[in-house]
C-alpha cells in the first residue's frame, strides 16, 4: 500500500516532484487509504490529474475534485469530508490553500455588527466579557434569525469557553464537543424558540396549527444541526492546531459504514446501515432468481436462431432457445430476537423488512424460547418502527423465561410449519446459537435442511467465540448449507454474493 | 485537443442557461469530465436530475444526445453493434445465384461496414459531430455485462472482430446514471468520476421551484420546499423527489392557492406522494397533535 504512494506521482510528474501541492495530495492519499478507503493507483493518478485543472484558490472545487476521482462510493463520503478538513485546513503558512479561510483564530473575535445585541460590552468587542446569560440570549437570537456568520462567531466563543481544551490533552474531540453542547442547551433553546413562534402566531391574530408548528421545529432544528456541526468543525480545528494534522486524522478514524459492527451500532451509524440494507437485499433477490435461470430451456428463439445461422451459411443448424421466466423464491427467515443479540435483532427485523419487500414470497419467524410467526406484521405495516412495535409486543415468543432455548423454538417451528417447508424454499437463521445449555434439537435442522432448498445460519458473534460456553453453532452447523459470521455489511455483502 | 468548457463558472452559468441549477459539485465534475476527457457516474435517488444532468449539457454545449436505455439482460447487439444478418443472407444469396463469387470474396463483402448495425455506444464514438452519450441506469445491467462498457469507456474504441478496432473520431461526453440499486464493479468505477446527487437543499429546491414553475410566488416556492423537506424527514417508502415537487408547486399554482395550510396540503400530498402508506402516513404526520411529532431521523 505504502510503497505505492511513492510510485504514483513520482515517475508521472517528475517535474512536479518538488510541488508541496503533490506532496500534499500524496499524504492525503495516504490518508485515506489508512482510513480504510480502497483508493486505487489509477485514481491517485486522475486527482493528480485534476487539480492541475483547478484553481488551486477555490478550496470548495478542489475538494469535489479529489472528491470525485477518489471517493467512488457515496458512504465513503463522509469520512473523505472529515479528512479532507483536517488535512487541508491549518497547514504552515506554505501550504495556505484558500486565502479567504486562512487562520480561524484571526477572526476569533466577533463581528461588531453581527454583535449589535451585546451593548456597551466593548472593549476589543470580544465575546470575553459576555456573561453566559448573554451568550445564550445571542445564540438565541441567531438561530431566531437563521444568522450564519453570528452562529459561527457564538460555535467559534463556545468552545473557547465551555470546551474546556487543554493543549495535550489526550481525550478525543467527543469529549469537548459534548461539554460545549451541554453548556449550551440546545434543546432548551428549541423549545424557547418554539415558544416564541407561538407567540408570534397570537399576536397576529392566528393560531399556530400543529401542521405550521411542525414545519417551524424542522426549520429551527435544521439551524441547530447547522450550529452543533459549527462547533464540531471548531473543536477539530484547534485540534489540529494542537496536535497536527496526522495525529488527528488517526484519531478520527473511524470504522467505514460497511464495517461497523451491528452489536454496536449508534443511532446514527443504524439509520445509515438501513438505508444500506435495501440494495442489498435487491441483490440478494437476483442472486437467487438467476441460479434458477439456466437449468431449463425455454421456446425456440426465432431470431437468434437465424442470426446463428449465417455460421452454417444460413441453415439453422444450431437452435437456440429463450430461457424461462425465473420463478420466485421463497424464504423463511427465522430471527432470534432474545436479549443477548438485542441490536443485532434490532437490525435482523430491518433485513426481514427489507427482504420482504424484494419478494413476494417472504416468511418471517421470531424466536426467543417460543417461536411465532411475524409475517403479517411486516406486511401490514405501513413503516418498519410499527412493525418493530407489534413483533416486540404481540409476537408469542416466550415460553417459559424468556431466555434463548433453539431446541424448543425449532420444535415449534417443525411442529406448526415443517409441512410448508418445501423444494423451493430458502431458510435463513439468524442468531447466536447461545442455547442456555438446553437441549439442541439439531435433528430439526438437519430435517429442514432435508426438505429445503438451502439452509443458511447467520451468527452475529465473532467467530472466536462461537462454541465457547453455551454457543452450540458447531453442532448445527453439521447440518446447515452455510454459517456465517455476519456482524457487519461488509460480511452481510459477501454472504450475498457467495450465494451464486 | 480543444475543450469544451472554459471555467468551472461557465459551466455553471451555460446550464443555469437551459435552466438547470447546478451546484459546486455538479459544475465542477462536468468541467473536470470535459478536462480530463473521462466519463461521469452519477448516482444517487430516483428524481434528482441525474438524467436532466445529461440532457441539459448536451443542450448547452449544442451536441447530440445519444442515449443507452439499460435493462437486464441487455447484450452487445443491443448496445454495442450488430450485423445485419438479413441483408446478409440477402448478399450471400444473390452471390450464390451468380454462382460465380469466390468464398473469400462475398466473406469479406458481408463483414464490411456496410453491413453493420451501428447501436448507441458505437454511434456515438463514430459520430463526427459532438455528441454526449448517456448511459441510462447502467445499474440495471448484470455484473457481467457491465464488461462491454469497460473498453469504450477507458479508451474510447471499440473493438469488432471482424473488422478490428474502431476508435473514437472525437471524445464524447459521456453520464453514466443509476439508482444504486446495487454496486457498480469497481473496474467500472475507477474509469469514472463520480458524482452523487442527493436531495437538494432548501436554497437549491426553492431556487429550482422558482426556476421551473412559471408564475409561482417566492413565498410560496419557499412554503414549499420547507414542506418537502419536511415530508423527506419521515420515514418513507419513496422520498418525494425534485419532479414530484415541481408537480406539485404546478398543481398548487394552478388551484390558486397562496398560502398552504393543513387542508391544503392533505388535498394535494398525493401528487408528492405515491404509495397509500406514505400518504397515510404523511397526512398522519401534518395533523398530528402539536407534541407528538413524528420523529425526524436526523438529529434531535
Amino acid at each position: 500500500m505504502t510503497a505505492s504512494v511513492d510510485d504514483t506521482t513520482a515517475p508521472d510528474e517528475p517535474s512536479q516532484a518538488s510541488d508541496p501541492l503533490f506532496d500534499l495530495l500524496e499524504g492525503f492519499v495516504h490518508e485515506l487509504r489508512n482510513a480504510g478507503l480502497p483508493v486505487s493507483l489509477s485514481e491517485n493518478i486522475d486527482a493528480a490529474k485534476a487539480v492541475r485543472h483547478i484553481p488551486i484558490e477555490d478550496r470548495n472545487a478542489f475538494k469535489y475534485a479529489l472528491a470525485a476521482t477518489l471517493v467512488k462510493h457515496q458512504a465513503h463520503w463522509k469520512t473523505f469530508e472529515t479528512l479532507f478538513d483536517v488535512y487541508f485546513s491549518l497547514r504552515g503558512s506554505e501550504y495556505i490553500i484558500d486565502p479567504d479561510a486562512q487562520d480561524p483564530f484571526e477572526d476569533m473575535d466577533f463581528d461588531p455588527e453581527a454583535a449589535q445585541q451585546q451593548q456597551g460590552e466593548g472593549g476589543q468587542g470580544s465575546g470575553d466579557g459576555m456573561s453566559p446569560e448573554e451568550m445564550a440570549e445571542l445564540l438565541y437570537q441567531a438561530l431566531m434569525r437563521g444568522d450564519d456568520t453570528l452562529m459561527r462567531a457564538i460555535a467559534r466563543q463556545a468552545v473557547k469557553r465551555y470546551a474546556g481544551m487543554e493543549p495535550g490533552r489526550p481525550v478525543g474531540g467527543t469529549y469537548y464537543l459534548y461539554r460545549t453542547l451541554r453548556n449550551l442547551d440546545l434543546d432548551g433553546v428549541l423549545e424557547r424558540l418554539m415558544e416564541q413562534a407561538r407567540q408570534q402566531a397570537d399576536q397576529q391574530g392566528q393560531t399556530l396549527t400543529p401542521f405550521k408548528e411542525r414545519l417551524e421545529q424542522d426549520e429551527f432544528e435544521t439551524r441547530i444541526d447547522k450550529l452543533r456541526k459549527e462547533v464540531e468543525a471548531e473543536i477539530r480545528r484547534r485540534l489540529v492546531a494542537d496536535r497536527g494534522a496526522e495525529a488527528m486524522a488517526k484519531t478520527l478514524r473511524k470504522p467505514l459504514p460497511e464495517d461497523v459492527d451491528f452489536m454496536h451500532a449508534s443511532r446514527e451509524e443504524m439509520t445509515m446501515l438501513r438505508r444500506a440494507i435495501y440494495p442489498l437485499t435487491r441483490k440478494l433477490a437476483v442472486r437467487l432468481a438467476r441460479k434458477r435461470r439456466h437449468k431449463r430451456k425455454g421456446p425456440l428463439d426465432f431470431r437468434n436462431t437465424v442470426r446463428h445461422s449465417l455460421s452454417y451459411g444460413g441453415v439453422p443448424a444450431e437452435p437456440k432457445f429463450r430461457h424461462p421466466r425465473p420463478a420466485k423464491p421463497e424464504i423463511f427467515v427465522v430471527a432470534d430476537i432474545s436479549g443477548s443479540v438485542a441490536a443485532f435483532a434490532r437490525f435482523t427485523l430491518h433485513l426481514v423488512y427489507a427482504i420482504s419487500s424484494q419478494f413476494s414470497r417472504v416468511r418471517s419467524f421470531v424466536f426467543i424460547d417460543g417461536l411465532d410467526e411475524v409475517t403479517s406484521f411486516f406486511e401490514k405495516a405501513d413503516d418498519i418502527t410499527e412493525a418493530i412495535h407489534r413483533v416486540n409486543t404481540e409476537a408469542d415468543v416466550v415460553w417459559v423465561d424468556g431466555h434463548s432455548d433453539y431446541g424448543h423454538a425449532f420444535e415449534i417451528f417443525w411442529d406448526r410449519f415443517g409441512k410448508e417447508v418445501g423444494p423451493k424454499t430458502t431458510v435463513i437463521i439468524l442468531g447466536d446459537a447461545r442455547n442456555n445449555y438446553h437441549a439442541s434439537q439439531s435433528w430439526i435442522i438437519k430435517e429442514i435442511q432435508h426438505k429445503a432448498r438451502k439452509l443458511f445460519w447467520l451468527n452475529p458473534e465473532p467467530k472466536a467465540y462461537w462454541n465457547t460456553g453455551d454457543s452450540i453453532v458447531g453442532e448445527y452447523a453439521n447440518h446447515c448449507d452455510g454459517v456465517f459470521e455476519v456482524r457487519n455489511l461488509r460480511q452481510l455483502e459477501r454472504f450475498v454474493d457467495n450465494l451464486v | 485537443m480543444t475543450y469544451r468548457f472554459e471555467s468551472v463558472d461557465t459551466v455553471r452559468e451555460g446550464l443555469e442557461s437551459v435552466d438547470y441549477l447546478a451546484d459546486d459539485s455538479i459544475a465542477g465534475i462536468a468541467y473536470l469530465a470535459d478536462r480530463l476527457g473521462k466519463p461521469v457516474l452519477v448516482e444517487g435517488p430516483a428524481g434528482t436530475g441525474k438524467t436532466q444532468l445529461a440532457k441539459s449539457v448536451a443542450e448547452m454545449s449544442g451536441a447530440r444526445l445519444i442515449r443507452l436505455q439499460c435493462y437486464e439482460g441487455i447484450d452487445e447487439s443491443k448496445a454495442l453493434y450488430e450485423w445485419n444478418y438479413k441483408k446478409q443472407l440477402l448478399r450471400i444469396q444473390v452471390e450464390t445465384a451468380d454462382s460465380g463469387g469466390e468464398w473469400t470474396d462475398i466473406q469479406d463483402d458481408i463483414f464490411s461496414d456496410e453491413f453493420l448495425l451501428t447501436r448507441p455506444l458505437l454511434e456515438a464514438i463514430t459520430a463526427d459531430d459532438p455528441v454526449v452519450l448517456l448511459i441510462d441506469e447502467v445499474d440495471r445491467v448484470e455484473l457481467e455485462t457491465e464488461a462491454l462498457l469497460l473498453e469504450i469507456l477507458s479508451d474510447y474504441q471499440v473493438s469488432i472482430p471482424e473488422l478490428g478496432t474502431i476508435e473514437a473520431k472525437q471524445i464524447p461526453l459521456v453520464f453514466l446514471t443509476s439508482n444504486n440499486t446495487r454496486e457498480l464493479s469497481e473496474a467500472l468505477k475507477r474509469r469514472c468520476l463520480f458524482l452523487h446527487l442527493d436531495y437538494p437543499t432548501i436554497e437549491r429546491e426553492k431556487e429550482i421551484v422558482l426556476t421551473k414553475v412559471p408564475d409561482i410566488s417566492e413565498q410560496l416556492a419557499d412554503q414549499v420546499s420547507r414542506i418537502v423537506r419536511s415530508v423527506r424527514q419521515l420515514e418513507l417508502k419513496k422520498h418525494p423527489s425534485i419532479s414530484e415537487t415541481l408537480d406539485w408547486a404546478r398543481t398548487l399554482v394552478l388551484l390558486g392557492i397562496e398560502n398552504i395550510d393543513e387542508d391544503d396540503a392533505v388535498n394535494t400530498v398525493h401528487i408528492l406522494l405515491k404509495y397509500r402508506s406514505d400518504i397515510e402516513k404523511a397526512i398522519k404526520d401534518f395533523t398530528a397533535n402539536s407534541g407528538a411529532h413524528f420523529e425526524p431521523a436526523a438529529g434531535g
